[in-house]
């Protein structure tokens, strides 16, 4: 019994696929059943994965882990999931593509992602990393008339596939040099075969192609586009759910070697890549005018920040990448919630001169765009503040300081485009009428991640305390 | 009700937040008002609650900490908002949520028609907010968190009426200086801190105080942890030498003055103390340097308070002067002495602020006492409250005032030596006599009212918080009526508060046995003095009014000097405040600010944005040239792996 109850968010999504691809077939005009359903499965799922920390098991020959130290990943995601749910639901049939392939492919992204954070196996994790990425592909061009989204889902296909090469690549390097695929045994194998250049070659290729599904530079150029091409709301779910489950891929792989006491070797390659990634994110998304290229950039930036946690190579660096993205994924939703909120029909008012005087329109958004771009620039008493610092934490016990003050210098160059946000919506004042369509479950959806954002600044503590069970 | 104790922080910060978000759209006085008062007002029963609950526990069971949740969590520092509910922080709630309701009824008549009203009350949540924090702590991150917020609402509350000219500048003048004075305070209390932290390695009271209490830590980084932390409390309580700030701090509305600058936030100080007795007791060279400044700062001030006209400063220096009794107290030793001194002194000096409130209020903002003058038939309710308290803090027998001081008194003997208890005499004998100059010359004598005043009495939503605070005024003082009287059951208020006191005094261990005899000559001589100082005011003010004015011409000297509030202000203008003022405008603004930041500041602005526009071009929108970079990205970090092996 105890087995499948473990098993329960996993089974639970499978399932909902299934029964959403029947229920869609059958009942083509009520959409809203469909993302209730969803909504539904991935706040069971989730809630199931916060209550089941303790109870670590291993399924189908030690290739897949349930419960334990995965369940705080399997949580955001499912979170996540249900956050956009609710943000979609009426930006989807705002914008006429209310398609029930929506929810269901959602629904396999979210299966994807628990199967790579999961995996105990190589191969499980790029088979959940496939399910993931193709149902990002067709994710990113749901709004199939439109032409940029077309060619948003064309590139992240083409690059994405690319980056997946990589990962095979590496993949079949690790498998010849240690002819196991089982990750506990190559964790068990990597202090003896540190010198092995195919083996460090093979990890090397596998952290790349994770790289590119982080953002990271130079692997990001990808996001601007896509990030621009998909819908908003989608857009939001590629950089909350889909970074934190390539962090959770790469910290359950390379995690456990640091934790084995092994020596961080891969340290200088996740240096460059935080450091170029943070300073060319913050740099670039100053010269951006459309929010959702300034909100990729911004991603990328992140991306670097959370890389800074992974160069650290220790418990704390770990813990705070948790924490960092836990805080990322609803300051993030929050942000993106709210611009799919502003959007007007046929991708306009994504500029910065639609949220002109946004406060005297439209106060109540704009004081929950402020704060999530508040949360995103790291000025306490918000999540974002508590996630650098943990990070920056991090950096400076394992000797990394100049890395954290790199970091530093980059969140305040991020601060200029953050809060320029927050000027044009406050202090400056324009004729031009804006109409907001009403949407009650997106409102509900930013107010559910702006509260989350508050409570982990006001109570950071609890959140670690919390990581810390999980990561026991 | 123990458990539900961070009610009593929360209620306020919810009075707060629904004042100050929607307050400005509520039109009604009445719902602001009671929004605020009905949050304080349900704290303070929840306090009640919780005392009596604490009350019928047994001695040993009495202490409870309620966590909230984990705050802060990095490395060894674990800190918690969690809320210490014991017999100290117990007495602290209730003067602050039962004198702060009072005031807050009291405030909905005062500020009635004010165009900031709901300002005004989101204001005073946040700050009994922030002083409850301060309070129920039971961590030292925590406390300070409360430390700055009452400096805070201290701050915005002083300069309320932002555009109100007071004295040779405005009351936001007034307020950035009792900001900035508090910085220097608040600067020595975080080295404290910091140095706590390092001694003990916690933060947490608990474990702090049962480290303190171990062997093995050297007196000297007690003197320094223990001078830190003093001096956070000279600042925050205005000792000298950092006093200066509460007179110019009456510029704000008066029950603010009441309730901020009189009964609760300007004690923390004392309770900080209070609460660090272990830390204090361990460093007898910086308990004496406590009890000298209270002493000192107990006569100076009232030395100053002699000769003021203005009835708000007169008050002001009066509280200066009753804090410093509360720190001779605390630096003899007898921290419950000194904690029971801050109550009671909290209900008369809230009230008598209150009543100068209502003379003000009647006298339509008249401040001059020279210019008041038989206002006994005009403002009689004013004038009978006023009178208690000005009995009460004169230390005339049975009035709560008498037993508070005598027991600071007959401990400053007992522990300390004749000298302190000298000048605690000396000052009662002043405090007398200026409260008596003050009531003759403002409610009896001649009118000396400007012809288009026309004083009337204030509604009852203002008198019945002066009628409740005189009574607790005059019989508050009875549940610490010392052993020599009530026998074999001693002192209620001492024994309440001792567990919380007795690893210090156990330290300190100087307690000598003096002959009740000794005690009641000391207590009738204190009477007799407060006595001769109301006296002495009646002859002069009441019955022969030149009288005044001759002394002044006679010793003009003196009189300059105490006039002139001893020119302390215009010392710290020449020596500190202008210097820094001329440097920072030459040095600092011209050149470090103007030149080398600013130029650094734009030259990088404009730098990064004329490489974000070059970058930004990088990203062209062609695939192929995307995977060529991604190419690239793995040729050099292959080459990187290959190299490195």
């Amino acid at each position: 019994m105890q087995e499948i109850y473990n098993l329960i968010p996993f089974v639970l999504i499978s399932a909902g696929i299934l029964v959403s691809l029947i229920f869609e077939m059958y009942a083509k005009n009520s959409k809203r059943i469909i993302a209730w359903f969803s909504v539904f499965i991935f706040l069971a799922a989730g809630f199931h994965s916060l209550v089941n920390v303790d109870n670590a098991q291993l399924f189908f020959n030690s290739m897949l882990q349930v419960g334990g130290n995965i369940n705080i990943f399997i949580f955001l995601f499912n979170f996540a999931a249900a956050l956009v749910v609710l943000m979609a639901m009426d930006y989807s049939s705002k914008y006429g593509n209310n398609f029930g392939e929506f929810y269901i492919l959602l629904q396999s992204s979210v299966l994807g992602m628990m199967l790579m954070a999961g995996a105990k196996d190589l191969f499980v994790i790029f088979l959940g990393l496939e399910i993931m990425s193709v149902s990002f592909y067709a994710l990113a061009g749901l709004n199939r008339m439109r032409l940029k989204a077309n060619e948003a889902s064309l590139k992240y296909f083409l690059l994405g596939s690319f980056a997946t090469g990589f990962i095979v690549y590496g993949i079949a390097l690790i498998f010849g040099s240690t002819n196991t695929t089982s990750i506990p045994q190559i964790v068990d194998k990597f202090g003896e075969l540190t010198h092995n250049l195919l083996f460090m070659a093979g990890i090397l290729m596998f952290l790349i192609g994770f790289s590119f599904k982080m953002a990271a530079f130079p692997f990001h150029m990808w996001v601007p586009d896509v990030y621009e091409g998909s819908a908003t709301t989608v857009a939001g779910f590629f950089s909350t759910a889909g970074k934190t489950a390539a962090f959770s891929a790469v910290i359950i792989t390379l995690g456990s070697v640091f934790m084995h006491g092994n020596a961080n070797i891969f340290e200088p390659y996740l240096v460059v890549l935080a450091v170029t990634s943070m300073l060319y994110g913050s740099i670039v998304a100053i010269a951006q005018n459309n929010i959702k290229r300034m909100l990729a950039y911004s991603s990328i930036a992140h991306a670097g920040y959370l890389m800074i946690g992974l160069a650290s190579g220790n418990y704390e660096g770990i813990a705070g990448i948790i924490f960092y993205l836990a805080a990322y994924t609803f300051m993030n939703l929050g942000a993106f919630g709210v611009v799919a909120l502003i959007e007007g029909k046929d991708e306009t008012n994504l500029t910065f001169e639609s949220y002109t005087g946004l406060s005297k329109k439209q106060p109540f958004l704009a004081a929950m765009l402020a704060i999530c771009m508040f949360s995103l620039a790291g000025i306490p008493p918000f999540a974002g503040f508590f996630g650098k610092y943990y990070i920056f934490i991090a950096a400076i016990k394992s000797d990394l300081t100049w890395l954290a003050i790199v970091g530093v210098i980059s969140s305040v160059i991020s601060i200029y485009f953050y809060l320029r946000v927050v000027v044009i919506m406050y202090f400056n004042e324009t004729e031009i009428d804006l109409t907001v369509q009403k949407s009650n479950y997106g409102l509900l959806a930013v107010v559910i991640s702006v509260i989350l954002v508050i409570i982990i600044g006001i109570a950071p503590g609890s959140l670690i305390d919390l990581i810390s069970s999980f990561l026991k | 009700m123990i458990e539900l104790i961070y009610l009593t922080v929360l209620l306020p910060l919810l009075g707060f937040i629904i004042n100050g978000v929607f307050g400005s759209k509520i039109k009604n006085e009445k719902v602001i008002g009671i929004i605020g008062s009905s949050t304080i007002g349900l704290s303070f029963i929840i306090t009640v609650l919780a005392f009596f609950e604490t009350l019928s526990l047994p001695t040993e069971n009495r202490e409870h900490i309620i966590e909230l949740f984990t705050w802060l969590k990095v490395g060894g520092l674990d800190i918690h908002i969690a809320y210490q509910v014991d017999q100290l922080s117990l007495v602290m709630a209730l003067v602050v949520t039962g004198v702060g309701f009072i005031i807050h009824v009291y405030s909905m008549g005062y500020m009635h028609g004010d165009k900031s009203y709901w300002r005004y009350f989101a204001y005073l949540n946040l700050f009994i907010f922030a002083m409850m924090n301060l309070i129920l702590a039971d961590n030292f991150v925590l406390l300070f968190l409360g430390w700055e917020g009452v400096g805070l609402c201290s701050y915005l509350l002083i300069g309320f009426w932002y555009e109100k000219k007071f004295e040779k500048s405005t009351t936001s003048e007034a307020g950035k200086k009792a900001f900035i004075v508090n910085r220097i305070g608040d600067f020595g209390f975080l080295l404290g801190i910091f140095l706590i932290y390092l001694t003990f390695g916690s933060l947490n009271f608990g474990e702090v105080f049962a480290r303190a209490g171990a062997p093995g830590i050297p007196e000297s980084t007690f003197n320094y942890i223990a001078l830190f932390l003093f001096i956070g409390a000279v600042g925050k309580s205005a000792q000298l030498p950092l006093y200066t700030w509460l007179p110019d701090a009456m510029a704000g509305p008066t029950p603010v003055s009441a309730l901020i600058h009189a009964a609760t936030m300007v004690t923390a100080g004392v309770y900080m103390v209070a609460r660090c007795s272990i830390i204090f007791v361990s460093a007898p060279a910086i308990l004496t340097v406590v009890a000298v400044i209270g002493a000192a700062t107990a006569l100076f001030a009232a030395t100053i308070a002699l000769v003021q006209n203005d009835i708000k400063k007169v008050l002001a220096y009066s509280t200066i002067s009753q804090l410093g009794y509360m720190f001779l107290a605390l630096g003899v030793g007898a921290f419950s002495a000194g904690i029971f001194h801050l109550m009671t002194h909290a209900f008369f000096k809230a009230l008598l602020f209150l009543g100068a409130g209502s003379i003000i209020h009647a006298m339509h903002g008249e401040q001059n006492i020279q210019n008041y003058g038989g206002l006994k038939k005009y403002l009689p309710t004013t004038f009978a409250t006023f009178l208690i308290a000005s009995l009460a803090i004169s230390g005339i027998p049975l009035l709560s005032g008498f037993f508070s001081k005598d027991e600071i008194l007959w401990f400053s003997f007992a522990n300390g030596n004749v000298l302190y208890w000298g000048i605690g005499a000396f000052t009662a004998l002043l405090t007398a006599f200026y409260m008596f100059r003050l009531v003759y010359l403002t409610f009896m004598g001649k009118e000396r009212i400007a012809k288009d005043k026309h004083p009337h009495e204030s509604p009852k939503v203002m008198t019945i918080p002066l009628i409740i605070l005189g009574v607790l005024s005059a019989i508050g003082g009875f549940i610490g009526i010392p052993a020599l009287f009530s026998g074999e059951s001693g002192n209620k208020f001492e024994h309440w508060l001792e567990p919380i006191f007795k690893n210090a005094g156990n330290k300190l261990a100087i307690y000598q046995t003096h002959s009740h005899s000794t005690e009641i000559i000391l207590m009738i001589i204190s009477v007799v003095l407060a006595i001769t100082g109301i006296m002495v005011a009646r002859n002069i003010y009441l019955k022969n009014p030149s009288f005044a004015d001759k002394m002044k011409n006679r010793f003009n000297g003196v009189y300059k000097i105490l006039w002139n509030k001893y020119f302390v202000d215009e010392f710290y203008d020449r020596l500190i405040v202008r210097p820094i003022y001329r440097f920072s405008e030459s040095v600092l603004w011209k050149i470090t600010d103007a030149k080398i930041i600013d130029g650094v500041v734009d030259g990088t602005a404009s730098l990064v944005n004329s490489i974000s526009e070059k970058i930004r071009k990088f990203e062209n929108g062609v695939a192929q040239f995307y995977a060529l970079i991604m190419t690239v990205g793995v040729a050099i970090a292959l080459f990187w792996i290959i190299f490195s092996l």
